[in-house]
């Protein structure tokens, strides 16, 4: 089974017609996806970098043109830190922890007690782009919430050449 | 002469090898721990010399398993069985490891299992006996069970006076004689309150239920027409499954059964690791979930004042997918099991993640336990997922599992996403309730009890491609139905009001989560009636994902006193429909002045009177969102305002919506004008933010004072004295003082458990079954 570089572009752009996305949820799964996902995210960033793993809608790790370091990136540009720190402490928060805070994002009596729990937004300290909101009681640690071990996906799982890195 | 001797009871002879069960089960652990393969089984001999024959006996099989629940369930009177399918079939070899399961409740692929090999390991072979025609019944929750009311039947399978192996049936039963009624009741705070409590008892011999258990069994609960009928579905059902192996080795023979049951187990455990590989990608996830455990307040009435405080349920987990493709799911640093009714027994936690894993990463026919041996799991002991003390109470374990494995499914969401395989994305699962439970006299004059299985229409989590599902599953039934109005109104005494999509319950992003429902319902016709309620209030279990928010949390309504006889005889408005607004309250304008209102947060009560004409809001969670919310198109929030799914209030401020709306009530959006807002909403964003370590410098400062309540800091106290790793990660984290500890003796609340605990394996005479590290 696989499917077009445009139908793959599609899936990305979450425009894909049911009928596709309903195949590629019900057959096995094709294993050149992940080529073609990548061409189709290239092709959309402004930047030379190249992807080597995408992390969230608007934030990649990257190979950088320049150094060859792997670096998470946001999509407008801003570089985060190396591709194995936790880019969130990189990041700009907004702590919702009061009641206050708290209803401007949702009706009275449907958002968490403050007491018990906060929500964590994490923006782009250039763009403002919202890349995640952690919701843990106070004084949870800042998650480190994904180390992949990308040689061995790109040698082992998808037969790739892993790209150069210099660290 | 009155004594039965060995030679009769078969001692060492069930398997006619000269191997007692504990012996053969030992030696194929030996043989798969010192192998790696099931059973030590490198090649699968059958399977590649016959592929043809061995897909004719899975299909056989496999088929007789779902067509045996889809028959046996049509015998249950309970709505819970009938309407919303919560039971599952089994069939497992001698040594007690699952073959294959059926549809349905399949959690129990392990449960049963495990209830077979604790009557290996504890000699049942020798006493009470184990012959053909027996039948054991088990819900024991300190041995693998999930909860109190999933009652097992399990049936041994004899072929040519040798036991081959057992099939095992679960249901869901609406009450197991709890302290208060509802299968999953709140009022009891541990073992002893859980209702009534069966360890692999020899409940038939010959094929036909003990009278003594017939009358004590029924007896021992609110609902024994329902309990019955649950008991004669699970023995046809076990029955015609025994029927079809016995069919199986007539025309295939014992060999090939016994060879197909075997390499089954092998297969499923390559076949999860190859499902692995094909799917996701290695590396370390880490997620975590909470659960929020009001029991401080007034309207939670219990007998033990050591279980009256507020706690938080903590659940973090590191998931390693290795190269090889095995994982390992680490659950270090969880919090300590509690006084409620809401701990879990390792094997409920490990057998149950495949009920959620049949949905995402292994939509297959061939669950069974081969996935259990390709997975190493790490529950420390003494934790809410394996409890160290005989004490604990289970009625509702399921509020802590749904939220730990929601986690999981948010790290292989993580991978499907970095994969490209975005339409496998999840970003996490609805806090599957209320529930709606009570009892009392119903509507025919009968003693009942109720549980309503709405929250099996929860709203699901938004894809990566598209939004979550409204009000459409829960993660424990891959079946689930919310079930039709006229069978509840048949089932419980209250009539609907209402019955409605819950409006911005689904946690908003680019693609947001489905939202739930609510139905609002009136008391009728019932006497001397009680009902409570059970979900999540104070937090949210589960996250959003990428920049998506958390789900709406939940709210309860509740009213006395409504005067709504006398509204309906004289043609009075009355409240109908959604609490659209929570925040603008509507239905309180159609209630009497004297009316007693409750809403608030506290989504945890029990059991409380309700007159006639008393009105209860049951409302089913949504899903969490995917995405940044500012991303969403400016069609899906048109749509979302149109239909009520999303109020104009959070259209503007979450989604950057800029609209009007006619004389109709039609909202139109004005896509410029949004896009304009959008970009101020950055800055917006920005302005108010803080870098992240300036905001940690704060942070710290109020751990090192202290400074959080009391339940907050009694979940890190109770992770804290489990686990000196998670201890010291934490204060690695916070760079805090190598004296600085926080300990549950100095919050004031009552320690009951802390320091003194009885497990299960201290009893004499008890060998429990060790499943997972500890």
């Amino acid at each position: 089974m696989s499917y077009t570089n445009e139908q793959v572009s599609h899936l990305v752009e979450g425009s894909l017609d049911w009928e596709t996305t309903f195949r590629m949820l019900s057959m096995p799964k094709d294993n050149s996806r992940f080529e073609q996902y990548l061409a189709a995210l290239q092709a959309k960033v402004g930047f030379k970098d190249r992807i080597v793993l995408p992390l969230a809608p608007h934030m990649y790790i990257v190979q950088s043109a320049k150094t060859k370091q792997w670096l998470i990136k946001c999509d407008c540009g801003h570089e985060f830190c190396d591709y194995k720190e936790n880019w969130k402490l990189h990041a700009s928060i907004y702590v919702r922890d009061t009641e206050e805070a708290m209803t401007e994002v949702y009706p009275k009596l449907m958002a968490p007690d403050t007491q018990w729990q906060v929500y964590r937004e994490y923006y782009c300290p250039t763009c403002g782009t919202l890349h995640d909101v952690e919701a843990p009681t106070p004084w949870y640690p800042v998650i480190h919430d994904f180390e992949p071990d990308i040689e061995a996906f790109y040698k082992e799982w998808v037969h790739l050449p892993v790209p150069e890195r210099v660290d | 002469m009155n004594m039965m001797s060995t030679k009769e009871i078969g001692i060492g002879n069930l398997l006619a090898s000269g191997m007692t069960l504990k012996q053969h089960r030992d030696a194929i652990l030996e043989r798969t721990q010192s192998t790696g393969y099931y059973n030590g089984l490198e090649n699968l001999e059958f399977r590649d010399s016959d592929p043809i024959g061995y897909e004719k006996l899975f299909s056989k099989l496999r088929g007789g398993l779902v067509h045996a629940r889809e028959t046996a369930k049509k015998i249950a009177a309970s709505p819970i069985v009938e309407q919303e399918g919560e039971l599952c079939f089994t069939l497992y070899n001698a040594a007690g490891d699952c073959i294959l399961t059926s549809t349905g409740i399949i959690i129990h692929v392990g449960t049963m299992g495990a209830a077979i090999k604790y009557m290996i390991e504890n000699n049942w072979e020798a006493n009470p006996t184990i012959n053909p025609g027996d039948m054991f019944t088990t819900n024991d929750c300190a041995i693998g069970n999930v909860h109190p009311c999933d009652i097992a039947t399990i049936v041994p399978i004899f072929w040519a006076g040798k036991l081959i192996g057992w099939v095992g049936g679960v249901t869901h039963v609406i009450d197991t004689g709890a302290v208060t009624p509802g299968s999953m009741s709140t009022g009891q705070t541990q073992r002893f309150g859980d209702g009534y409590m069966i360890t692999c008892r020899k409940t038939g011999i010959n094929d036909e239920p003990l009278r003594d258990w017939l009358h004590e069994s029924q007896r021992s609960v609110r609902t024994p027409k329902y309990w019955i009928l649950d008991e004669k579905t699970r023995i046809a059902g076990c029955h015609m499954i025994r029927e079809l192996v016995e069919e199986v080795i007539r025309a295939d023979g014992l060999e090939a059964y016994e060879k197909f049951s075997d390499e089954v187990i092998e297969e499923g455990r390559r076949g999860l690791m190859s499902r692995i590989k094909a799917m996701t990608l290695p590396g370390k996830y880490r997620k975590v979930s909470f659960v929020d455990v009001p029991y401080k307040h007034e309207d939670i009435q219990i007998s033990n004042a050591f279980a009256k405080l507020d706690s938080i349920m903590h659940s973090p987990v590191e998931m390693t997918i290795k190269p090889d493709g095995k994982w390992r799911l680490d659950f270090e640093g969880a919090s300590r099991w509690g006084w409620h009714t809401f701990n879990a027994h390792q094997v409920a936690f490990t057998s149950g993640i495949w009920v959620m894993m049949s949905q995402t990463l292994v939509p297959t026919q061939r669950i069974n336990d081969g996935a259990y041996f390709a997975t190493e799991f790490h529950l420390p002991k003494g934790t809410w997922c394996n409890p160290d003390d005989r004490r604990t109470g289970h009625a509702y374990a399921w509020h802590f599992l749904v939220s730990g494995w929601a986690a999981l499914w948010r790290g292989l969401s993580q991978s499907y996403f970095s994969r490209g395989y975005l339409e496998e994305v999840n970003a996490g699962n609805a806090n599957t309730s209320n529930w709606l439970q009570g009892g009392g006299i119903n509507q025919d004059g009968e003693i009942h009890a109720v549980n309503s299985f709405e929250a099996s229409s929860c709203g699901t989590g938004a894809c990566a491609v598209k939004d979550g599902l409204n009000h459409a599953a829960a993660i424990w039934n891959p079946e689930g139905d919310m079930g039709d109005i006229e069978i509840w109104e048949m089932a419980e005494p209250l009539l609907y009001l209402g019955r409605n999509v819950k409006s911005n319950s689904g946690g908003y992003g680019k693609y947001r989560g489905g939202c739930g429902f609510e139905t609002l319902r009136m008391v009728w016709n019932a006497q001397d009636w009680t009902m409570f309620f059970m979900g999540n209030g104070y937090m949210n279990s589960d996250w959003g994902m990428m920049g998506g928010y958390p789900s709406a949390t939940g709210y309860r309504f509740e009213a006395h006193n409504t005067g709504l006889k006398e509204r309906i005889a004289i043609g009075d408005s009355l409240p109908l429909g959604g609490d659209l607004d929570p925040g603008a309250p509507d239905y309180e304008r159609h209630l009497d002045a004297t009316a007693v209102v409750k809403r608030d947060k506290q989504c945890m009560t029990t059991e409380d009177c309700y007159d006639n004409h008393d009105l209860y809001l049951n409302y089913l969670r949504g899903g969490p969102g995917f995405g940044d919310p500012i991303d969403r198109e400016v069609s899906a929030i048109e749509n979302d305002l149109n239909q009520k799914f999303l109020l104009p209030e959070f259209a503007e401020k979450v989604y950057g919506a800029v609209f009007t709306q006619d004389a109709k009530g039609v909202f139109s959006i004005d896509a410029n004008l949004t896009k304009q807002r959008r970009t101020e909403i950055r800055k917006e964003r920005l302005a108010r933010a803080l870098p992240t370590r300036e905001w940690m410098k704060e942070e710290r400062e109020r751990i090192i004072n202290k400074h959080a309540a009391v339940q907050v800091q009694h979940m890190f106290a109770t992770s804290f004295g489990l686990s000196e790793k998670f201890t010291q990660e934490f204060k690695d984290f916070w760079s805090l003082p190598a004296d600085w500890q926080l300990l549950e003796d100095e919050l004031g609340v009552p320690t009951y458990g802390s320091k003194h605990r009885m497990d299960l394996s201290l009893m004499p005479d008890v060998k429990t079954v060790v499943q997972v590290e500890e």
